[in-house]
This record gives C-alpha cells, structure tokens and sequence, in this order.
C-alpha cells in the first residue's frame, strides 16, 4: 500500500519508512510560527515549563510575526508586542517582523510564504489555525494552540495522529471568472463545516495545478474552515519558481502514491464552477452568488490572508478600474509586500493603488484587521447591522466585530462587484 | 485525575465556535496574571447567541452578572465543538470559568488538542443524543475510570467514547508532564 504526500512527510520527520492513518507519532519540527496574540502566552507557558533561562530549542527555526492587533492605541494589545520584543533580543532569534520597522510584514500566512519559510516537505507548525495555508507549498503545515507551541519553543518536537486523507481532484479549466475562494466555498458548502475534522485535504487536477501560488494558498487557507487538520498541494514547477526567488535553503518533495489509500476522494468538472457565497453565519453556507442578487450590501471588504493577496487585488481592479464603489469599500493588503505590489503595478497605466483610490475605496495598512474584529478602533471592524460582503474566510457571528452584523464570504471578484452595485452581484455581470 | 466529575450542565448546540467561546477582543488579557486572567472567566461564552445560550430555552447566562465563574461544571454540546482559531484562550477561558469537563459529539482538532495538551478540563466524546436530552441546570456525574455519565435529573445514563491514547496525557495532568514521565524531555 502507498501513502500520500502528507503520510510521507510527516514518517520523514519521525523517522519512520512509513506511517498509517490513526497512528501517534512524534515529529521532529522545522518552523514553528507564532504572532502577537499567542506569541506572549506562548512564551509565558515555555518558561514555566522549562525554566526562566531556557534557551529555543533552534533560533533558525522560529519565526515571529506580529500581524494581529497592531495598530490600534489598546494598551493590553501594544503591550503583547513589548512581550515578544523582549524575548526576541534575549533569544536572539533572526526571523522576528517587527512592527513599526522597516522589516515589518504583516499577515503571518502570507509573510511566511513571502519571506521564505515556506519550504516543500517540511513540517510547519503555527498558533494560528490557518496555518494550514502553507500546505500549498506541498508541506505539512497546521496551527496549534500555545500549550503544544511553548512545547516545541523547548523541545523541537511535538505529538501527532497521522490524518486520513481527502482528496479533491478537479479537472478540466476553470473559466476565468472563478477564482480559488469560489472553488474552497463550494467544496466547504459540499462537505460541512466538520466535513473534514481530522483530516487533510489534497487538492489535484489539471484545473489546480495550473493555479498560481497565491490562489493555491487560497484554496489550503481555509482547509481549516471544514475542520480539516492540514491541506496540500503537492509541489511542482511552479513551487519551485516560487520558492528559489525567496530562499535557498535545500528541501524535499514528496508526491502521493497511485496506490495511496483515501479516506474519500472526489472529482470536480472544473469549467462547471460557478461564482458562490458562504451566507451568514457559517462558511459551509453555501449560495450561488446569482442566487442572492436581490442582498443589499453596506459594505465590502477586500483582505486578509484568504483574500488580501496581489492576485485578489489585480482581480478587484480589473472591476473596479475607472468606476466609482456604491457602499463603503475597504482595502486592505495582507503585507507589506502586497501594499508595494498595489503601489508599484499598474493597469493601464495606473496603480492598482490609484485605481482603488479613485473608486472611491478605503486603504488601510498591511495587517488582519477586521478580518477578525478586533479592538473597537480597527480599520474597517463592524459595529452594528452592516450587511458585508468580505473576502476574508470567517462569517461567525461577530467575527468582524459586530454580532449584529451579516458578512457574506466571497472571492475578490464578487466583492468587487458588489461594491459597483450595492447588491450581491455575480461578477458574470461585469466580466464580459 | 479526579475519579468523578460532578456538577450542573450547560448546554450548547453545534459549531460553537472559538469566537463565541470568547470573542476576539477579550484577547488582549494576560493569561499569566492572576488577576487578569479572572477577566476570562467573566467573558467566557459571552459570544454565544442569546437563543442559543443555555439549551433548550435559552437566554441563560453562563455567568451572573458582575461574576468571574460559572456556576456550571460541564458543558454538554453538539458537534464541531470548539471551531475556529486555534486560541487557546478558549479552553482557558472554560476553565477559568470553572469547566472541568466537556461532553461533546465531536470537537474541532486544535480545541480538543488545546484541552488534552494544556491540561483545562476532560474533552469527552459521546455517540448518543445526550445534547437534545440535557436540559441546563441538570446535574450530571461524569465516571472518569468508567467512562460514563449519569444524568442525576432524569436517572438517565450513557456510555462515553472511549479517551484512547490521550488518557496518558490527561492523566499525566499536561503535555509537558506526559513527556517528563515518559523520558521524553
Ligand atoms: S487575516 Fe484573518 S484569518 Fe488571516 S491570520 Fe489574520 S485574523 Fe487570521
């Protein structure tokens, strides 16, 4: 019997030949990422735990990037910040992004896969439940809470039942108005929110692997919103490229054997997609965007690490372009890189930047946001009824601040398309 | 490990999500000051729904007005219990709040990790419909050996989903004291 990738990976780094589903095994860990939120707590239960002295169990191979409540004048949420600082200088750690420097990044998924810590084969853990976007780089990535990292912060290791694994396989093209967040919201709205708990999603298929690396860590983004414990890509060409422009540290790949065993496996005609919305307040929700087109919007929001990404930013402006926005537009670049891309690149002659600009579009700076709430002084945070249309991957009650407020979750397309009209629009509307 | 947990129930539907468990702007409180930590107790499960709060009526607060802790002992919920962000603020919070043990259908991954691995309460797993025959403010006695649970209200008992390998874990009291009983660190 064959294993897939994520089977494979995760025997490497326990030093097995081979693994099955179900099994506990120990797992010697390459990147462990923490943020401002779980960074302080983190760091906190690793000194109770391993003594006020204790070192890192490998400076190389922790990475810190504050990204969550960054902006913002609450006290307790600058003072996470001061917490991480110091453990940066007194562990003297060299991958730490900081805020208010020149070397600050922004959202942490994202700034991981920009900065290359995102490598092929190797074994990423993160307090941050969407870790699993590394998945798109054909490794084994998932978030964990502050316990198992301050245990990795002191050991370099940390348990793990291997998973079964998912497949979704989709074939064909898909057409040009179909984007990576239509593609997880349909396969979300088919499985359930719990559809995939415990398990890994494996995306293949012609229609996959011809997606860029932003949309592929669209797609393993929010793995974790159908409870899946990990999403992989395996990597190829285009990963490669990727990656030897951001690092040249060595790695392995691994693919999924023929005869690989799957707890469920399923096939999607690509060109059959359709633009869709996860409705309030559930992302396996799942609507046709065409279907809600009589829904007033108050507001749309453009960001996060699911969609705040260069590729849904050129989506949006290519709608936006030379048009004004009919509700409140917020723009908000997952890192700074992503902000240089929207200042730097241009559409016909303008910047992406000036073209959201002229719109009418709100621009805030690189970070999560409202993505999720957060202090009452975030840009672009809900607090009352508004009725949103948001790019971002969670529409929990609450979770962008109000729980009076509605998010409808769509791709960058649909969002931009609805903030021209001021309605749930499909994109087919204006894409011709 | 205590050998019986004991106490009134609180009851919750499914795809209580870490949100509602504690929602993102109580975050900011530190966890390693006693005093600031209580804050948690007092926001805990304060992003549920008002309808969905204490089933099957509702409108129950977890906790009393001005208070820090709960006068619940155990959560009986449905399935996906504990989706969302991996904060472990939300087991934390349970526990600060006074949770000793949860008794789900099913769990979200990194929630049921956070409570194994940090040592917050018992997330036990359980096949039957005992959320649609709990009522909040039942009192419930939870076997921890037997792996069942008597429902004191109704004299109703059911059969819990075995622990497995984690019961080394839980036992132990947390990872790290797993892994310093087992040679590990
Ligand atoms: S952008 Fe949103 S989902 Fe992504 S890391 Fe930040 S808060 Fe989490």
């Amino acid at each position: 019997m064959g294993m897939t990738i994520t089977e494979k990976i995760l025997a490497a780094h326990a030093g097995k030949d081979k693994v099955s589903p179900g099994e506990t095994i120990w797992v010697d860990v390459d990147v462990l990422m923490t943020h401002d939120v779980c960074g302080p707590g983190t760091i906190s239960i690793f000194k109770e735990q391993f003594g006020k002295n204790a070192k890192v169990f490998d400076r190389e191979k922790v990475v810190i990037i504050p990204d969550h409540y960054i902006f913002t004048a609450d006290k307790h949420a600058n003072r996470n910040i001061d917490i991480l600082r110091e453990f940066v200088s007194e562990q003297d750690l060299p991958y730490y992004y900081d805020v208010g420097t020149e070397n600050y990044k922004g959202v942490c998924h994202i700034a991981l896969a920009q900065e290359g810590h995102n490598r092929p084969g190797e074994v990423l853990f993160g307090t941050d439940s969407h870790t699993c976007t590394s998945g798109a780089f054909g490794m084994f990535s998932t978030g964990i809470g502050n316990t198992d990292a301050a245990f990795i912060l002191g050991t370099g290791k940390l348990w793990v039942k291997v998973p079964e694994s998912m497949q979704f396989e989709f074939t064909g093209k898909f057409p040009d108005y179909i984007m990576a967040k239509d593609v997880i919201l349909q396969v979300i709205g088919d499985i359930g929110v719990d559809g995939a708990t415990y398990r890994t999603m494996e995306w293949t298929g012609e229609a996959i692997m011809n997606l860029p690396m932003e949309e592929r860590m669209t797609l393993c983004n929010m793995a974790i919103e159908g409870g899946g414990k990990n999403a992989v890509i395996a990597a190829d060409e285009v990963t490669f490229e990727y990656v030897k422009k951001r690092t040249n540290k060595p790695y392995n790949t691994y693919q999924s054997d023929q005869d690989a065993k799957y707890y469920f496996k399923k096939t999607y005609d690509a060109s059959t997609m359709e633009p869709v919305v996860a409705k309030p307040h559930s992302p396996d929700n799942k609507a046709l965007v065409k279907e809600c087109s009589d829904i007033k919007i108050d507001r749309s929001y453009i960001g996060s690490c699911t969609g705040g990404k260069y590729t849904d930013f050129l989506a949006a402006a290519k709608l936006l372009n030379g048009k004004k926005v009919a509700v409140s537009t917020f723009i908000v670049p997952a890192t700074t890189e992503v902000y240089n891309d929207l200042k730097n690149k241009t559409m016909d002659g303008k910047t992406l930047l000036n073209i959201f600009k002229d719109a009418g579009c709100e621009i805030g700076d690189a970070s999560c946001a409202a993505c999720l709430g957060g202090p009452k002084d975030t840009f672009g945070r809900t607090h009352g009824t508004e009725v949103v249309v948001s790019t971002t991957n969670r529409n929990f009650p609450g979770r962008m601040g109000s729980k009076q407020s509605e998010v409808y979750l769509a791709s960058p397309y649909t969002a931009a398309a609805s903030a021209l009209t001021g309605r749930i629009t499909d994109p087919r509307e204006m894409l011709s | 490990m205590k050998k019986f947990i004991e106490g009134k129930a609180y009851v919750l539907g499914n795809d209580i999500d870490t949100d509602q468990i504690i929602p993102a702007e109580h975050l900011v409180y530190s966890l390693s000051d006693p005093e600031e930590k209580k804050n948690y107790g007092k926001f805990a499960l304060s992003g549920v729904p008002k309808n969905a709060a204490g089933l099957p009526d509702g409108s129950k607060s977890f906790i009393a007005e001005g208070k820090f802790e709960s006068e619940y002992t155990i959560i009986v919920g449905g399935k996906n219990f504990g989706c969302g962000s991996s904060r472990e603020h939300a087991p934390a919070c349970l526990k600060i709040a006074g949770i000793q043990a949860i008794v789900a259908s099913s769990y979200a991954r990194i929630f049921y990790r956070n409570s194994v691995d940090g040592g917050f309460f018992i997330p036990f797993e359980i096949q039957d419909q005992l959320v649609n025959d709990t009522r909040t403010g039942d009192n419930l006695i939870i076997d921890v050996e037997k792996e069942s649970l008597t429902n004191k209200t109704t004299g109703k008992s059911y059969k819990l989903n075995s622990l497995g390998e984690v019961i080394e874990i839980i036992r132990a009291g947390n990872i790290f004291e797993y892994a310093r009983q087992s040679g590990l660190i």
